[in-house]
């Protein structure tokens, strides 16, 4: 019998640590032999801990379990969902990227081999650098850490930069609220990861890869660092690539608590051990990234879905989406939701049907006010935009972003004006520095606001101007587009900067 | 978490930051492994640090204060760190840090009188379907919860920090 209890940092968050030891003091007192494997999550975090249960090759889905569960899980009475299949929040998804994350056992080569690992390094092996760039690009693939730049074009100015050393830098940063894809892809099938940095590295003459890992999950890290350790035992990485190729290797590095570190130019300066701030561009980093050479910088899943465009094709992978959305995007739905999680499905998906149908509304059962979708830049939505399918230029048209494509609910005890004033904190605790509309500007918002919601109307021009000085004068998107979650609120929400009509519907409200 | 009590000598300082000089751009490792080390990173080390990268001691000095992470003095003996950032918001994180503030009787970055706990505003842990969410502590030890009440807040309070 094997029993799959996650290991992801979200079901330890839930108790799954407690409930794994139970589960192996329960089957020991029966003298049963239960082969306890900690796997990455399957993204239905309302359900965690989600315990499996494998009998007869059929893996039984419980959960939430808690530790007092452990008898009548191995009684088999604990009330069961089914497979996980049989959950619709699971059977809707199309899983492409996240096809193996929390059905294999994360650290196991074989397991991830057994499940379609390491195909699309092998196909790569067999093709030149311009093949395996001509395949990447012909799948559509952008950039998922934000800017949605087509990764095929990226790996093709670096593979045609000159110089002996080129590096692959993947992105794990992976600070916006709200989002938590790259954390669990990286602990639930970290093998994935390195295979879509290898590839990275064949299609561009690159040999050496850093994974920058924000420092808040150390879970993550510790994984990634088992997980290379293991791949270079095995010759998967080395002096040659799967004991044929090229050399490639990998170090992991973490971070240290600066979210505008995981602004690419922030990052190799700060790989590089010096302060996080931006870089003006040009140089490309594509052309002078990190310690001067040409880098790929990409996002963990951008980097992870390559192996499953080279497993299966770029035309299956180009074959989801909508428009210029190509492909499958790891969807994050949290904060205020009844069924918050991951859900990976084609581009194209209304914003409303993911909040209502999939997510089940709210979690306090009140009901929607706004839905912030990428990250603390992005802007706030009201359900009048709720039908905006998921697609980069869809949402751009609204003057909203996807991002790493975290969507944060909020119910309607959520004021608006507390939310932008923490748009505009935020800024300003994290702004590198660089740029004075954005470090001194983010300031002056925080006072603006406050002034706001002390009643002075005359501060609301103020803050509109202070936005459009931060949007036009940053030089990155912190200063620039903090603008965009500040201004949706006041302009979609203008109740709740006008205190006293603020008060007046409250007391009406109660 | 600090390891070491005393604060070390130069050649113990001198033996972590050699640790790490085979590393291409090694300060970050650098900084992180006298931290994980000492629990800070010691004012004595900076000066050692310059002189093995060749670089000054106020280049060193502006890399450490412009991460959150790093300390120029020891924190608690545990370190709780809250999540400030908008889904935990959604689940009513305002109210639990302000219930841990009065709790504790510390502001963010402060230190209760006991020296048992340092409190420090987090944002996003990758918890955000499950918020609020809090980590005690960091890398290797590290204590995750989400759903946080203000209840279990404090029964996660009395069990790490006694
Ligand atoms: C303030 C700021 C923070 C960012 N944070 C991240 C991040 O955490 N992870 C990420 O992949 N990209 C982040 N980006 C985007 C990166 O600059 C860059 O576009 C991305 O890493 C490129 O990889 P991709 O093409 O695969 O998306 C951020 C950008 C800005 C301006
Ligand atoms: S906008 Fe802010 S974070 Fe970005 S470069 Fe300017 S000062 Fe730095
Ligand atoms: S916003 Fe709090 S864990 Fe992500």
């Amino acid at each position: 019998m094997k029993i799959y209890v996650p290991r992801d940092a979200a079901a330890r968050a839930l108790g799954s640590d407690a409930v794994a030891e139970a589960i192996a003091a329960e089957a020991a007192r029966r003298g049963q032999t239960a082969q306890i494997i900690r796997n990455g999550s399957r993204g239905m975090v309302w359900l965690e801990p989600l315990v499996e249960v494998e009998r007869d090759g059929v893996r039984l889905a419980y959960g939430p379990v808690a530790p007092g569960d452990a008898t009548a899980l191995l009684d088999g009475t604990l009330r069961c969902h089914g497979t996980v299949a049989d959950i619709p929040f699971f059977a809707r998804q199309t899983r492409l990227t996240f096809a193996r994350v929390g059905l294999i056992d994360p650290l196991s080569l074989e397991d991830y081999a057994a499940h379609g690992g390491l195909v699309g390094l092998r196909r790569a092996l067999a093709m030149d650098q311009a093949g395996i760039v001509a395949e990447v690009t012909a799948s559509g693939l952008r950039g998922r850490g934000g800017a949605g730049f087509p990764t095929g074009i990226k790996w093709e100015t670096v593979r045609n930069a000159p110089g002996p050393q080129k590096y692959i830098v993947c992105n794990a940063d992976e600070g916006d609220s709200g989002t938590f894809a790259d954390r669990m892809l990286m602990e639930g099938d970290p093998f994935c990861l390195i295979e879509g940095m290898v590839i990275a590295g064949l299609a561009t003459g690159a040999t050496k890869g850093f994974v920058y890992i924000r420092s808040e999950y150390p879970d993550a890290i510790a994984v990634m660092s088992d997980a290379v350790r293991i791949a270079r035992d095995a010759g998967v990485i080395g002096a040659s690539v799967m004991g044929t190729g090229p050399a490639f290797d990998l170090e992991i590095r973490v971070g240290a608590g600066a979210y505008v570190c995981g602004e690419e130019t922030s990052l190799l300066n700060s790989l590089e051990g010096k302060r996080g701030i931006v870089r003006a561009k040009p140089p490309l980093p594509a052309l002078e990234g990190v310690f001067g050479k040409p880098t790929v910088v990409n996002n963990v899943l951008s980097l992870a879905t390559v192996p499953v465009i080279l497993e299966k094709g770029a035309a299956h992978y180009a074959g989801f989406g909508l428009g210029r959305s190509r492909g499958t995007m790891p969807l994050q739905i949290a904060g205020n939701v009844a069924r918050g999680g991951l859900f990976e499905t084609a581009f194209g998906l209304p914003l409303g049907e993911i909040i209502h149908d999939i997510a089940g509304g709210t979690a306090s059962g009140r009901p929607v006010k706004a839905v912030q979708v990428g990250g603390p830049l992005g802007a706030y939505l009201p359900p009048s935009q709720f039908d905006t399918p998921i697609g980069y230029e869809e949402f751009d048209r609204k003057g909203a972003l996807i991002g790493h494509a975290g969507i944060v609910v909020h119910d309607d005890s959520a004021d608006m004006l507390n939310l932008a004033r923490f748009a505009m904190e935020f800024c300003a605790v994290e702004s590198c520095g660089k740029c004075t509309p954005c470090r001194i500007g983010a300031v002056r918002g925080v006072e603006t606001i406050d002034r706001i919601a002390g009643g002075d109307a005359g501060a609301i021009p103020l803050l509109t101007d202070l936005c459009e000085t931060m949007k036009d004068g940053s030089l990155c998107a912190l200063g620039g587009f903090t603008p965009y979650p500040v201004m949706s609120a006041l302009t979609h929400f203008p109740d709740d900067f006008a205190p006293a009509r603020k008060a007046a519907a409250q007391s009406a409200a109660e | 978490m600090t390891l070491i009590d005393s604060l070390p000598s130069d050649a113990a300082l001198c033996a972590i930051i050699d640790s790490q000089m085979h590393l291409e751009g090694p300060l970050l490792p650098i900084l992180h492994a006298l931290q994980a080390a000492i629990g800070h990173v010691p004012e004595a080390a900076l000066p050692l640090i310059a002189q093995r990268l060749n670089i000054t001691r106020a280049e060193v000095h502006g890399v450490m204060t412009f991460y959150h992470d790093f300390r120029e003095t020891p924190a608690g003996r545990h370190v709780v760190k809250i999540c400030r950032a908008e889904a935990c918001k959604a689940m009513g994180a305002d109210q639990l840090a302000d219930h841990a503030r009065a709790r504790l009787g510390v502001d963010w970055h402060g230190t209760t009188a006991d020296g048992a706990v340092t409190l420090e505003p987090i944002y996003c842990l990758g918890l955000c379907a499950c918020a609020p969410a809090v980590m005690v502590d960091g890398q290797g030890q590290n204590r995750l919860m989400g759903r946080v009440s203000p209840a279990a807040f404090d029964a996660l309070l009395a069990e790490v920090a006694g």
